[in-house]
């Protein structure tokens, strides 16, 4: 179950994946979809997110914004 | 009353810089205009206005240092000769492409190269046409008397912060190292922050909440918009040229020939027109007072008046270029220089016009 | 389920908005933009957004100021640390940095680097070290592994007939004028975090009047070094951190 969840800007991600190996539970990957500048962009794949933050802190875009209950 | 002092050119510059207000100086030594620098550190305005004064680590840093000061609204400004100038002319270009005020005086001497470091009016084609990359046009001042390089520190940052634009001093070293009485003003106060905040939106002075930062730059990679920005410019350079040509006429009423020479050059044709006028040449002098927008209008004017006129420069003759543009072929106008650093004398002068316009 | 999280109390994590909306036109996975992300961050958080002006270089930071939601000077190749100085010597109470790649503060702006760290500026330097030069398409940086191929060294950056890439942090440490020299990196999190902190200290070395803060960002370039950006991330950890080790090269009290 989540105790974090995260909001991903699809048009600002360049699907570098940087933040894929930074999250400790697998929870993104890159999409197969492609957004309008045509990058496989980042996506939640499951629920156990636990708003770490880790994935946005080290994307170099900004993309990410994390929430985590309290 | 105003206070007379006998002052060398040079540090007649610094002086008027400290009591025009002027926030900033930044500058490397180099002969024959270090006075500038020296007697701005003797005189410590740090002290007695605020004003920072600082020694490069070399011209190409003096000037983007003025670039850095320019783009906060602060009134900066440096001075250096020739091989510094060339230094510079990076600078000066990222500084007219993004349309900031400074002033840079330039105590010519004599080239190419390191050359000598006696005095000449070379660098003429660099200053007016261009010097650096990209269309652009320095406002160019030439004084010749240490009391215009007094005056003109004051005129020349008017004119850049008029047009946001550099303006240059182009002395030379006759004018630089010359002494004469200089009548002084008053020490001036600084612009304030909150001055310069109000009076120029377009500085970095801090970004002001609920607006857009500032941003200082030369750089625009989209063709259509780079166009913009250079109509723009011309725009500006054309409003300039129209309202800012500054000259000065001496026994032109009467004159049949016409010396045009600026500079220290002005000062010994002024003799050559005495020596003359005792042989019964009428001969007149145009002194450009703004090389940079040329007095081209006079000039074309004068050429269907008189029957000829001589360039007198410290060069192998580059103003002389501006003169025949100006007058059309529609009168004969040559050119006489002494270079390598000769000053000529008001005898080779007179002898010039002689030979070269009157019998030739 | 997400949606119970996704409300404005449980936020641990925004864009800051010291940047500006402008998408960053680096290559994806590139280390500007997570050093302008934290140099923003701590803009934000110690509230100095108005009183802050940062100077922009020539190379691929060359539209920092498009990104940046402070005051901005771009400067000519190499010359940011002379703008940093006259800025920070006009207006004494703001907060300057300077934000420069390897080819800009190590090869054509090396005087300037030198000069202003040796006068001790009071002003905040950013240096981004990846070797190479990214924005002219991948030429050899002063800073250039031996060995490394670039668009200018082909079959590596042979030291006899090129010479040696230059530890210029190194010699800035060296320097009297400078009080706060470090090297740190971005492509973990905890790296980033660290590299956050330091670049903090560098910020609020300038309350004290205390010098140059020199902060090296050992980065990638995925495009110039032709990788994916983990892959470069990893190449960056056992080639770029073996000769130029991340840590504090100087901390002075």
């Amino acid at each position: 179950m989540a105790k974090g969840a995260i909001v991903i800007e699809i048009e600002r991600c360049k699907g570098c994946g940087v933040c894929i190996p930074a999250c400790p539970n697998k929870v993104i990957a890159l999409s197969k979809k492609v957004n309008s500048k045509g990058y496989n962009y980042l996506e939640v794949q499951n629920d156990s997110c636990i708003g770490c933050a880790n994935c946005a802190i080290v994307c170099p875009d900004g993309v990410i914004t994390v929430y985590r209950a309290k | 009353m105003k206070e007379l002092r006998l002052m060398k050119g040079n540090e007649a510059i610094a002086e008027a810089a400290i009591r025009y207000g002027v926030d900033g100086y930044f500058g490397y030594p180099i002969t024959p205009q270090s006075e500038i620098l020296e007697h701005l550190m003797a005189e410590e305005p740090y002290k007695k206005t605020g004003m920072v004064v600082l020694q490069a680590e070399s011209e190409v840093a003096s000037i983007n240092m003025v670039y850095g000061g320019a783009a906060c609204g602060k009134r900066v400004m440096t001075t250096s000769s020739s091989p510094g100038i060339s230094l510079m002319q990076e600078g000066l270009s990222y500084i007219a492409g993004a349309e900031l005020p400074c002033l840079v005086v330039n105590v010519v001497r004599g080239g190419p190269g390191l050359g000598t470091i006696q005095p000449s009016q070379a660098d003429y084609f660099q200053t007016t046409k261009g010097g650096g990359h990209g269309d652009y046009r320095l406002i160019t001042l030439a004084p010749a008397s240490v009391q215009e390089m007094y005056d003109f520190v004051g005129l020349g940052f008017d004119l850049a912060f008029k047009y946001r634009n550099p303006a240059m001093i182009l002395s030379d070293g006759v004018i630089g190292q010359v002494m004469e009485k200089v009548q002084i003003e008053d020490y001036k106060p600084r612009w304030t922050d909150e001055y310069i905040k109000k009076s120029f939106p377009w500085a970095t002075t801090g970004k002001n909440p609920g607006k857009p930062h500032i941003i200082i730059t030369s750089l625009e990679l989209d063709s259509e918009k780079q166009e913009k920005v250079n109509i723009h410019l011309q725009k500006k350079y054309k409003e300039c040229q129209e309202k800012e040509v500054r000259y000065e006429m001496i026994h032109c009423d009467d004159a049949e020939y016409i010396f045009v020479a600026y500079g220290s050059s002005a000062r010994i044709c002024q003799k050559a027109i005495q020596l003359g006028r005792e042989k019964g040449i009428k001969v007149g002098l145009l002194r450009p007072i703004t090389l940079w927008p040329f007095p081209s209008k006079i000039l074309g004017e004068l050429a269907g008046k008189v029957k000829g006129m001589l360039s007198v420069e410290m060069s192998a003759g580059q103003m002389v270029e501006d003169v025949l543009l100006a007058t059309k072929h529609k009168v004969k106008v040559d050119h006489f220089g002494r270079f390598g650093g000769i000053i000529p004398t008001p005898q080779e002068v007179l002898h010039a016009l002689e030979t070269k316009i009157i019998g030739g | 389920m997400s949606k119970d999280i996704i409300k404005p109390e449980n936020l641990v994590y925004r864009r800051t908005p010291v940047l500006t909306k402008n998408t960053m036109h680096y290559c994806p996975g590139c280390g500007h933009g997570t050093t302008h992300r934290i140099v923003a961050e701590v803009i934000e958080e110690m509230g100095i957004q108005e009183q802050t002006i940062g100077i922009a270089p020539v190379g691929c930071a060359v539209l920092a100021y498009n990104y940046f939601e402070v005051d901005m000077q771009e400067a000519a190749h190499g010359r940011a640390p002379a703008l940093a100085t006259a800025v920070k010597r006009l207006k004494p109470d703001f907060f300057v940095f300077s934000y420069q790649g390897d080819g800009d503060l190590a090869a054509i702006g090396t005087a300037e680097t030198i000069h202003a760290c040796n006068r001790g500026e009071n002003i905040t330097m950013i240096f981004i070290n990846n070797g190479i030069y990214g924005m002219t398409g991948g030429q050899m940086a002063p800073t250039t592994l031996e060995d490394m191929k670039t668009a200018t060294s082909p079959y590596g950056r042979d030291i006899a007939m090129m010479g040696n890439p230059l530890k210029i942090t190194e010699i800035v440490a060296q320097l009297p004028g400078t009080c706060y020299v470090t090297r740190q990196a971005v492509y973990t999190p905890a790296l980033v975090r660290k590299c956050k902190r330091a670049i903090r200290q560098a910020f609020e070395n300038q309350k004290e009047n205390k010098g140059v803060s020199f902060v090296e960002v050992v980065s990638n370039c995925n495009s110039g070094w032709k990788m994916t950006p983990v892959a470069a991330n990893q190449w960056l950890e056992e080639n770029m951190l073996a000769f130029y080790p991340l840590g504090d090269l100087k901390v002075s009290k």
